[in-house]
């Protein structure tokens, strides 16, 4: 059984780890989570990120967050990547394997994938 | 959307922005019947804004002018046979406020739709707000299910509860519960 002693023990190995993130949001993946994106397959989507980044161990740099309706429905499940330096990249349509391929290619690669974008889907 | 358990997902998601700080989620299966209720603190309803949530025309939010939450709910509970009811007590009026959401559906009707992974949807909303104290609590005639994100904080201090050790440790608690049953 998943006790709570073994909570402890994960939050003894955790500690200092989580205290040296303050720093951490360099990379944001926000995932659009109202009705329309739910409805759209928002979920699973969102969990492929949380745990691609986790087993990826990019957790000090990438913070996956939520996000309400930003008002293009019609091309949910959204998902916007801020990086540091460069514009905002704007996916649509994503899907979990879409997700992972964006993980390898755009978060770790530094290559954003044109064709899952709004501007590829608007051409 | 194809399984209860995004709904579930929805209807909390107005608590979340209502800026509630405690958010209780039950399920409760009895007979026929499948009830579910999601109780907050956040902000509550003005009598005007209560009277207008059934209409798709309405909604606060800035982005878009439709909002279909809450009648997606309510059709899917009475094809069901079922129903939704809503109280809410606004924070003008008084120290007391939030929402209560009650929807009632019929297992057995060829209308409802599964339950479907309600550990996910447990998941991704601590996952968004780490700092609500959820409580989770699934009855059903075979025992119950139970989650309290309160009961875990006083073990983890100050490590958020949406770390990725934490969540996963959170859906096994859970998934376990569930295998018990």
């Amino acid at each position: 059984m998943k006790s709570l002693e073994e909570l402890k023990a994960i939050k003894a190995k955790m500690q200092d780890k989580v205290a040296l993130r303050t720093s951490s949001g360099e990379t944001r993946i926000v995932v659009g989570m109202a009705t329309c994106g739910i409805a759209a397959g928002a979920r699973p989507v969102l969990n492929a990120f949380v745990e691609g980044v986790a087993e990826a161990g990019l957790g000090e740099n990438v913070m996956v967050t939520q996000t309400g309706c930003i008002g293009i429905c019609q091309y949910e499940p959204v998902v916007e990547v801020y990086t540091k330096d460069a514009e905002k990249v704007t996916y649509v349509k994503m899907t979990p394997e879409r997700a992972k391929e964006v993980l390898e290619k755009h978060i770790k690669g530094g290559k954003v994938i044109t064709e899952y974008t709004i501007g590829a889907l608007k051409k | 959307m194809d399984e209860l358990s995004l709904y579930v997902l929805d209807i909390t998601m107005n608590s979340v922005r209502a800026g509630a700080t405690e958010i209780s989620i039950e399920l409760t299966e009895e007979g026929e019947w499948l009830y579910f209720t999601v109780r907050d603190n956040g902000c509550g309803m003005t009598e005007e804004q209560l009277k207008k949530l059934e209409n798709p025309f309405f909604t606060t939010r800035k982005t878009r002018k439709v909002g279909l939450g809450i009648p997606f709910l309510k059709m899917l509970a009475e094809m069901t046979g079922g129903n939704v009811k809503i109280n809410s007590v606004h924070e003008s009026v008084s120290a007391d406020h939030g929402t209560v959401t009650m929807a009632k559906f019929g297992k057995n009707h060829i209308d409802f739709i599964p339950l479907g992974d309600m550990v996910e949807t447990v998941k991704t909303l601590i996952q968004g707000s780490p700092e609500i104290d959820f409580t989770y609590r699934h009855k059903t005639e075979q025992g119950e299910v139970m989650l309290s994100c309160a009961e875990i904080r006083e073990v983890l201090g100050e490590v958020p509860l949406n770390e990725p050790e934490i969540l996963t440790w959170i859906g096994e608690n859970l998934r376990e519960q569930y295998e018990e049953l």
